[in-house]
């Protein structure tokens, strides 16, 4: 029992860094919300219901242009689609745990949490699953009482937030610093470098298409590479 | 000025939607095996997802207008730089902040 408590814990201490990024992220998201005219409520409903920064910021900026309805909620589902892959990848590891357990943890999926227990799965694969969902959860923790609770300052101090803190770039930071501790291997770096170039190749489709087939080929270039390492091992 | 209820619809529409995408493999195929090729992509989700994500963030900023960023790119690097050599999160955060308010200070 103290085993899974002190698991936990360390999840919940290996996702503290990112609340530099979450809160930022999270006032940047309630200050523009009431600035498009949301209320309180409203933007306080949006973050806790989403509780995906990126898609929350797509929304706001298509409702600002005035867009149609449907078009507002597609995009930003666009966005999030990539969780999709984040919810599968997370199969081997919680999908044994109780409905209720599964519901939770789909609630509280954000990449951040998603990154770095993922990452701490693959370095202790003889953890149970009892062990798995404390750390999980223990990065859940840290991070989305914080993007709350700074979504909800934003909203009430309500102020420009001055563009030379270049807070846009919180984002590609945090994500680096996630990405790049985990390519240790050439099939990580391949799919990485894919990854990369494909999103610049299909940077034209709209919807934010060009990330999912971007994701999906990186994925396959990751997996083929590792079956050709394997190969040539196998020889040696 | 925003309906209430378009806002509303969104709101709710979104939040649902969000929801069952989260939910939906690891909800639905819960505790049953995967194929061994299925696993075999699962490894890159994580390295095949994010770059991609952020690539258009770092080259194309909307700060700047589309136009690519001197400070942002050098911080970019920083960050990838010290994420790669210490495998250290906050270390890479902090290099990556401070070499993007130190290139625009220098640059300003």
């Amino acid at each position: 029992m103290s085993d899974t408590k002190s698991i936990f814990w360390s999840g919940f201490l290996d996702c503290i860094p990112f609340i530099l990024v979450v809160a930022p992220f999270g006032l940047l998201f309630g200050v523009v919300a009431t600035e498009a005219g949301l209320n309180l409520l409203e933007t306080m409903s949006m973050t806790v219901l989403v509780i995906a920064g990126a898609a929350q910021f797509t929304a706001l900026a298509l409702l600002q242009d005035q867009a149609p309805t449907f078009v507002v909620i597609l995009a930003a589902l666009a966005v999030n689609l990539r969780m999709a892959m984040y919810s599968a990848a997370l199969v081997p590891h919680l999908g044994k745990t109780s409905l209720r357990t599964r519901a939770l943890a789909s609630y509280f999926m954000i990449d951040q949490t998603f990154a770095v227990s993922i990452k701490k799965y693959e370095r202790n694969p003889q953890w149970s699953m009892a062990q798995k969902t404390a750390y999980y959860f223990g990065c859940t923790s840290a991070l989305c009482p914080f993007w709350y609770l700074f979504s909800l300052l934003g909203a009430l101090v309500g102020q420009s937030i001055p563009k030379e803190y270049s807070l846009d770039f919180a984002i590609p930071i945090c994500f680096i610093s996630l990405i790049a501790p985990m390519l240790r291997s050439l099939p990580h770096m391949v799919s990485a470098l894919v990854s990369i170039l494909l999103a610049l190749v299909f940077a034209w489709m709209p919807y934010n298409l060009w990330l999912i087939v971007a994701a999906v080929f990186a994925m396959m270039a990751g997996a083929r590479t590792e079956l050709w390492v394997e190969g040539r091992k196998a020889k040696c | 000025m925003l309906s209430a209820w378009t806002v509303w619809i969104v709101i709710v529409c979104l939040g649902l939607g969000t929801y069952l995408i989260r939910f939906s493999f690891l909800g639905l195929i819960g505790g049953r095996e995967l194929p061994e090729w299925f696993l075999r992509h699962l490894r890159y989700v994580a390295v095949a997802v994010m770059p991609a994500l952020i690539t258009p963030l770092v080259i194309w900023p909307e700060a700047t207008q589309g136009e690519p960023d001197p400070a942002r790119l050098i911080a970019a690097l920083a960050a990838f730089v010290i994420g790669i050599k210490f495998n250290s999160v906050i270390g890479a955060i902090l290099a990556g902040m401070i070499s993007l308010y130190g290139v625009q200070y220098l640059l300003n």
